[in-house]
């Protein structure tokens, strides 16, 4: 049986590559190490942009990796409905490439949150949620400072209107316009969320196993892909 | 050449709102808002333009769709 090869991008000041690749392995697929400096994919089935502080938030969270070649291939992919997950920094980058609408500034509150947060998943019809039932309320980490999703009013009303709010935090800890904890592209192939699921599968190691599912569909994705 | 950037105005600065209530505390309650931006100096050659340094700004050092900015020569 053909197996899902999924990328994990590493940047300088990226910090959970490595538990991306592991939430990847557990996943059933395997991981594919990336280098920011590379310019193609290795062909692999999909990405994960994962979470940090690449180079170091210089100027923006997010805006000079977004700008590094490895991020030019990552849009080639993504325009061929490659499945591309951003997680915290990497929903950042993913942002400031333009492959996602909208930007994610200063908490509210000003504090650095780090905390398990309990979301609810809104949408099922992304490569990346497809193992979840809509309306389910799960728990995986958050830790960010600059997590506040916000976007024009006319893209937030087409988001909700598109059901491209993929994910909603259960008491909003940072003020994300309309809840927002992570939106999908308008063809469900890429999606970003602030929170970490790849913190959150094994209870040994984090606060439940709620975030695998996000992997697993991914997996399901690409070969569901393959055998049709 | 000097690029100036401030959070658009519909866009909430918490930062610029902590300073309104340090100054407040400082004995200076006259200031209504402060939008916290950055200031960038930049030493160019001839080759760059005006139109250049708007794309500079708006590809780079501004984040458009937070941000505004203001460019100007020395």
């Amino acid at each position: 049986m053909r197996s899902c090869r999924i990328g994990v991008i590493t940047f300088p000041g990226t910090l959970d590559d490595v538990d991306a690749a592991r939430a990847v392995h557990y996943a059933g697929a395997q991981p594919v190490r990336l280098w920011h400096a590379d310019d193609d994919l290795r062909g692999v089935d999909a990405v994960v942009v994962p979470g940090g502080f690449s180079y170091g938030d210089y100027l923006r969270p997010g805006a000079i990796a977004a700008r590094q070649p490895i991020m030019r291939a990552v849009s080639d992919a993504a325009a061929r409905g490659t499945p591309v997950l951003g997680i915290c920094n990497g929903f950042q980058i993913l942002c400031e490439a333009g492959l996602l609408p909208g930007a994610l500034v200063r908490n509210t509150g000003l504090h650095f949150l780090c905390r398990d947060q309990r979301l609810r998943v809104e949408s099922a019809a992304t490569a990346w949620t497809a193992h979840y039932r809509p309306g389910t309320e799960i728990v995986v980490p958050l830790k960010s400072i600059e997590g506040r999703y916000v976007a024009s009013a006319a893209m937030l009303q087409m988001l909700e209107a598109e059901n491209r709010v993929v994910f909603r935090y259960l008491g909003n800890p940072n003020g994300s316009l309309n809840d927002i904890a992570g939106i999908a592209s308008a063809d469900g192939r890429v999606v970003g969320v602030m929170p970490h699921p790849e913190h959150a599968i094994d209870p040994l190691t984090g606060p439940s196993s709620d975030g695998l599912d996000v992997f697993r569909s991914a997996v399901h994705a690409v070969l569901g892909a393959v055998r049709a | 050449m000097v690029v100036d950037v401030v959070p658009k105005a519909d866009i909430l600065d918490p930062q610029g709102e902590a300073i309104v209530r340090a100054l407040a505390r400082l004995g200076f309650p006259g200031v209504r808002e402060v939008r916290q931006g950055k200031h960038f100096e930049l030493d160019v050659d001839e080759s760059v333009d005006n139109e250049t340094l708007h794309r500079i700004a708006a590809e780079l050092l501004a984040n458009p769709v937070i941000e505004d900015f203001t460019v100007h020569r020395l």
